[in-house]
């Protein structure tokens, strides 16, 4: 009859250590997935981005660079570049020379030729992107670097 | 809180149906009413779970191929089936991602395992004439398995797209070549081509990753099934039928 009074608190020492066990394995398995989910090594094209010689902007154009996203602008008072991409939901926008803006295919946001927001449903204006010349003389655009408004470029 | 208590909360019962009890009703229900243990039967013979019956090979088959599961879909998210990315994607998951060479390794031994333990279940089930009647159709059914086992096996043998991979594949399929008359046209549309290349590597990996799994799945619940239906583990000639 004792035998029958420590069976179940045996077997009930027995699922409790189960269960700890169990939920130690599911919070290893946890950490375990997370850093094995987390690439540790991405191939995504560099945020920074080479936009060629200054002599093949002419002063006065807006010139877009599809494949970087960017727009290289040699303005009154000297170089800059402009995010392409609509701070709305991250469309890829496009210079309009007859109305001298740069407008969102998607829904219609507009922006002045300095990046200006001018109409919605865009948040914000379109980022000044960092600008410099490189070693060999080209100009180097970071896109992961945005400057504040009217910090041009003079060559 | 005690497991007895989780059980009586309303979301536990909601999911699972069947109430909590110690009753032999209540356990045979937690059984029957759930969409993956019903392919079992309610009850076992004490005889049918001693190790010296089954060795457990078939659920130590089946651990294996759960394994194989939970690491290929892990593997799969940093591999692309493409040349030559397929072989750079490789050493990554080797050197590059967390973990990565654990997983791969892990799939790896559990896959030659795997095929270890099937062959071992073939044989304890052979020699101990748990085929006979009425336990065909259920060997049938293991044969099958059998086959989907060493497809997985070779179909993930080329996915690597090292030396090795390329080169079995290369034999591989000029075996299948000797088949007569269709020898040819087998390798033909094995391949997608006439030589291993990306076709070849593309149909491997859906093979591997989609199809082979699938039939696995489907042969093995059928597998399970029959367990029960014909009328549980094979425990011995002296079993009454």
């Amino acid at each position: 009859m004792e035998d029958d009074k420590s069976q179940p608190t045996r077997r009930e020492a027995f699922i409790k250590l189960g269960v700890g066990s169990v939920t130690v394995a599911c919070a290893g398995a946890a950490v375990f997935g997370y850093s094995y989910l987390s690439p540790n090594v991405l191939y995504e094209p560099s945020p920074i981005a080479n936009a060629g010689k200054p002599e093949n902007y002419p002063r006065g154009s807006v010139t877009q660079n599809l494949e970087a996203g960017i727009y290289i602008i040699h303005g009154a008072e000297g170089f800059y570049a402009l995010s392409a991409t609509c701070t709305h939901l991250g469309c890829l926008t496009a210079w309009n020379a007859d109305q001298g803006i740069i407008a969102c295919p998607c829904h219609g946001s507009k922006f002045s030729v300095l990046g200006g927001k001018l109409e919605g449903p865009a948040p914000r204006g379109l980022p000044w992107l960092k600008v410099w010349l490189g070693d060999d003389g080209e100009l180097l655009v970071d896109r992961a670097t945005i400057i504040p408004q009217n910090q041009y470029l003079r060559t | 809180m005690t497991i007895q208590d989780l059980r009586d909360t309303h979301v536990w019962r909601s999911v699972f149906r069947g109430g909590s009890g110690a009753s032999n009703l209540r356990r045979a229900m937690a059984i029957q009413q759930n969409v993956f243990l019903h392919l079992a039967s309610v009850k076992a013979r004490t005889r049918a779970l001693q190790f010296s019956v089954t060795w457990y090979l078939g659920t130590l088959s089946f651990g294996t191929f759960m394994i194989l599961v939970v690491t290929g879909i892990l593997l799969m998210l940093y591999y692309h089936p493409s040349v030559p990315q397929a072989y750079a994607d490789m050493k990554d998951l080797q050197f590059v991602v967390s973990a990565g060479v654990f997983l791969r390794n892990l799939h790896r031994w559990s896959a030659h395992t795997m095929v270890m333990l099937v062959f071992a279940h073939m044989f304890k089930v052979f020699y101990r004439g748990a085929y006979r009647k009425p336990r065909e159709f259920n060997w049938v059914v293991g044969v099958v398995l059998l086959i989907v086992t060493l497809l997985l096996s070779y179909t993930g043998y080329l996915l690597p797209w090292d030396q090795l991979a390329y080169w079995a594949i290369t034999v591989g399929s000029n075996i299948m070549s000797a088949v007569p008359v269709l020898g040819q046209k087998i390798r033909f549309l094995m391949l997608g081509g006439n030589t291993v290349n990306a076709n070849a590597l593309l149909r491997f990996y859906v093979l591997h990753c989609v199809i082979l799994p699938l039939a696995a799945i489907l042969f093995i619940a059928v597998h399970f099934w029959r367990i029960r239906k014909d009328g549980g583990l094979y425990t011995g000639h002296k079993e009454s039928q």
